[in-house]
């Protein structure tokens, strides 16, 4: 029988499609079900937010650089406060460190819910996206509470806080923490052990340690390939190598395993969020004392003439931060988030970038689909976790 | 002498009967349907899915059913900011949705660009599609795309079939 020939199939997948996560558009080229090659094309969500900051005042970054990863927008706000922190040689005082801490965790839980619900719901349990969302509108409460916004806050500023915590705060966060254990239970009740579930992620996508730190891979992805590298425990920032926690990691780099490495990140989170929350007083600072960037307490500013000029600075100018660059890296929801930012001395950013690691996730997808079928793109996609709006920002 | 009110008009009083005109029940079946197209492009995507979960349940409106295929679909939701590369993917996924279709524009970004004034981003997407119904907000509440969702179906009710 002569031989068969045959071509391969150039498949275009995106921008426009319900499970690329945003607008993100993978040229596969096909030969049957089999993935030959996979090209991923980046930018369809290019916000050019690092230059519009370059024409804002320092603290007017803060909502943009949250609109930036906006699943982890807190993180983004807390990496960029951090950063200019660090130029301004600013000290947080114990409590608002210990605030920090406690949203970015309740961040990093809200952004696996989201991923939860969503990979789950791509490669077939539909339901899980509702289960995961109606924990996730707790979270959005406190949101709600703190600022008056469910989805950026833009609660964390440079020089600590936006205001004092509201009142009635601690009973919200308790509320949730004692309910959420048993919804963990539940999801993991709904997944860990379903065949269905099992059989679309075990031995799917599979990176190894060297592979996963060859691409610059970090977070979830790298953990459940076997690196223990959590910036929260390897460079210790806003007083996290106070708390006790475990960093949860994995050997078989599957998608399996990223499952149940972010399953554990966020019993870890609930293990810090408790603790950060025993800590904080209900009544305390919510700032630093540094008169340059933090404003006077009203009182002040209408009784006393330099206050009120200090406030009418700082609201009409800004502040200035001394020339220089840092970098500051956090561990974000989806790994390393690092924040650079360059400063001439004036009351704008000269550069602000960051490391962003939906990026690095992106440029390992070739390799991790390649000679897969072309249905686990959908789970590869979805467990590494990749966000547009952190990749093209 | 029988009062108008009275007057069966030939008809059997037992059988319950409306009278509308075909424009009017073809526009009422319409936004009592409508399915919205699959097409999140940032942030307010996921308030788009937050409105479609567990609390809001836009399916109390009838416009739960979103579809993965814009040729299956007929409301667009511009869900986020839209950048210049985006542009004619959405202006392809506009044209392949059959009529009749409507837009809404979701947030600040999708409607006026917000807060990035840029090189980057289409500073209101109806520089690329007609927009029915603008919903503000950065991102906006659930609440209040509902809301958008709401006033949409009564202008399709108010609408020529």
């Amino acid at each position: 029988m002569a031989e068969l020939r045959t071509e391969t199939m150039t498949v275009n997948m995106g921008p426009q499609h319900p499970s690329t996560h945003g607008v993100l558009r993978l040229v596969l080229e096909l030969d049957g079900e089999l993935i030959q090659s996979a090209t991923p094309t980046i930018g369809y969500l290019h916000t050019g937010i690092e230059k519009t900051a370059e024409q804002k005042k320092w603290q007017q970054v803060i909502p943009l650089v949250e609109r930036m990863d906006y699943l982890g927008a807190q993180s983004n706000s807390l990496a960029y406060a951090l950063c200019v922190e660090k130029l301004l040689g600013l000290e947080m005082p114990q409590r608002v460190k210990d605030i920090r801490v406690l949203i970015a965790e309740l961040q990093r839980l809200s952004s696996h819910l989201i991923w939860l619900g969503t990979h789950s719901m791509e490669i077939g349990a539909v339901s899980m996206l509702f289960y995961a969302i109606r924990e996730r509108e707790l979270l959005l409460n406190i949101n709600e509470l703190l600022a008056g916004f469910r989805f950026f806050p833009s609660y964390i500023r440079i020089g600590g806080l936006r205001e004092a915590l509201p009142r009635g705060f601690h009973d919200t966060v308790n509320a949730f923490l004692d309910r959420f254990p048993t919804k963990l239970d539940e999801y993991e009740g709904l997944l860990t052990k379903n065949d269905i579930f099992l059989r679309r992620t075990e031995g799917v996508g599979v990176v190894s340690e060297e592979q996963a730190l060859a691409w610059g891979l970090v977070g979830p992805i790298a953990r459940a390939a076997g690196s223990d590298y959590d910036v929260r425990k390897y460079f210790p920032y806003s007083s996290y190598e106070t708390y006790d926690f475990n960093v949860p990691t994995a050997t078989e780099g599957d998608v399996f395993a990223r499952y149940r490495v972010r399953m554990q990140e966020m019993r870890e989170s609930l293990k810090i969020c408790r603790q950060a929350i025993d800590r904080i007083a209900p009544f305390g600072e919510w700032a630093c004392d540094d008169t340059r960037v933090v404003p006077p307490p009203k009182d002040k500013v209408y009784t006393e003439m330099e206050a009120l000029i200090q406030h009418f600075l700082i609201y009409s100018q800004g502040f200035t931060v001394p020339a220089g660059d840092a970098y500051v890296p956090i561990e974000g929801p989806r790994g390393e988030h690092g924040t650079y930012v360059v400063s001439d001395g004036t009351n704008r950013p000269w550069r602000v970038k960051m490391r962003a690691p939906s990026f690095m996730a992106i440029q390992a997808l070739p390799s991790l689909v390649k000679g897969g079928l072309i249905a686990d793109v959908v789970a590869v996609i979805g467990s590494n976790d990749v966000v547009m709006g952190d990749c093209d920002r | 002498m029988i009062h108008p009110d009275e007057h069966d008009h030939g008809l059997d009083p037992d059988l319950p009967i409306l009278t509308t005109t075909v424009e009017r029940i073809v526009q009422w079946a319409r936004k009592s349907a409508i399915w919205p197209a699959q097409f999140g492009l940032a942030c307010c995507a996921i308030e788009m899915m937050a409105m479609a979960a567990s609390r809001y349940d836009i399916a109390r409106f009838g416009a739960e059913v979103f579809r993965g295929s814009p040729r299956q679909s007929d409301l667009m939701i511009v869900a986020g900011r839209l950048s210049r590369k985006m542009a004619p993917a959405m202006r392809r996924v506009y044209d392949q949705m059959p009529e009749p279709k409507w837009v809404i524009s979701m947030g600040a970004c999708a409607s006026v660009g917000g807060v990035f004034d840029n090189y980057a981003i289409v500073q209101g997407v109806d520089q690329v599609v007609p927009v029915d119904v603008y919903v503000p907000g950065c991102p906006p509440r659930p609440e209040s795309l509902i809301y958008g969702i709401v006033q949409l179906q009564q202008k399709i009710l108010r609408s020529r079939a």
